[in-house]
């Protein structure tokens, strides 16, 4: 950890991705037009919370933080993978992408 | 010491404004142009962190690979984005609501936190190496199976992405290998003679 960082303290990082988080969670309530646009919502609460563990890491002087984000990292991309490709299966049977109307599988 | 905190004020007001707007704008195009405005924000505060790795590895993956996937799926699958305003109005209430607690419950528990000084790793070998080295050395060593691990849950992912999306099209002609060698040899070549000068007719 460099000298500077004594100014900004650990909140400071912890308030920003407590912000972050909440500016997802905001995106998943309020959008229910597309999934695309609640997937970006879930990268970024994924996003959040990998500044929290790198903040915590580095305040620490504690490396597993930074080797977990990169794990986070991973499940976030695989997550995107595979969401994606579900909504673009969706959009071939359905049409369109609007949660609303995603109720085929209800019996 | 001045600047560093005019870095991170700008990185994070950013970083939140264009969060906002990738969860409020209308078109999703725009949407995944600011996600990735938000991901090179988010690299700025791990560079000032002085987590370099993790910074050049969230702007590799997350910007060269998930957000280029966001914005290829989006751009290929033809959505109608009109139609949108009065759904966001209608659950504004409630998800601004919750949005609200949320908030408030985070930002207080982040002000109030008090970090242990025993929790405090005091190693001081750790400071002399730079970030990447002190990550690899870790990484391949003590977190061995988790990398594994992570890699095989890579492999998973794109096998399941591709069986989702494979599809057989009946209309698409295939060379069916069986019928071509299963052919009688007469059907296939027929033997002539031929006269000098007459020529064949066929």
């Amino acid at each position: 950890m460099n000298t500077g960082l004594m100014t900004i303290g650990l909140p400071h990082f912890l308030v920003v991705a407590a912000l972050l988080f909440t500016i997802g969670v905001i995106g998943i309530f309020v959008n229910r037009r597309n999934v695309i646009v609640i997937l970006m919502a879930i990268e970024l609460i994924l996003l959040a919370v990998n500044i929290n563990f790198v903040a915590f890491s580095v305040y620490q002087h504690n490396l597993i933080g930074q080797v977990f984000t990169m794990i986070v990292l991973t499940v976030a991309a695989a997550e995107a993978a595979i969401g994606l490709a579900i909504l673009v299966v969706h959009f071939r049977n359905r049409g369109d992408i609007a949660v609303d109307h995603a109720n085929i599988m209800k019996g | 010491m001045m600047l560093e905190s005019a870095v991170f004020y700008i990185l994070s007001a950013v970083l939140l404004a264009s969060a906002s707007m990738v969860i409020a704008a209308r078109n999703p195009v725009h949407a995944v142009l600011f996600l990735i405005l938000c991901f090179f924000n988010a690299a700025g505060l791990f560079l000032l962190m002085g987590a370099e790795f993790v910074a050049f590895i969230l702007v590799i993956v997350y910007v060269g690979a998930i957000a280029v996937l966001f914005l290829f799926v989006v751009m290929m699958l033809d959505v109608n984005f009109r139609a949108s305003g009065q759904r966001f109005r209608r659950y504004l209430p409630v998800g601004g609501a919750v949005a609200l607690v949320l908030a408030a419950q985070l930002v207080l528990m982040s002000t109030m936190w008090m970090t242990d000084p025993m929790a405090v790793s005091t190693a001081s070998g750790q400071n002399i190496v730079e970030n990447t080295r002190a990550i690899g050395r870790i990484l391949y060593t003590d977190y061995f199976y988790p990398f594994q691990v992570s890699g095989l849950v890579l492999l998973v992912a794109m096998t399941g992405a591709i069986v989702l999306t494979l599809r057989e099209r009946k209309d698409a002609r295939h060379q069916k290998v069986d019928r071509q060698l299963d052919r009688p040899l007469a059907e296939i070549i027929e033997v002539r003679k031929i006269t000098p000068g007459q020529g064949v007719d066929l």
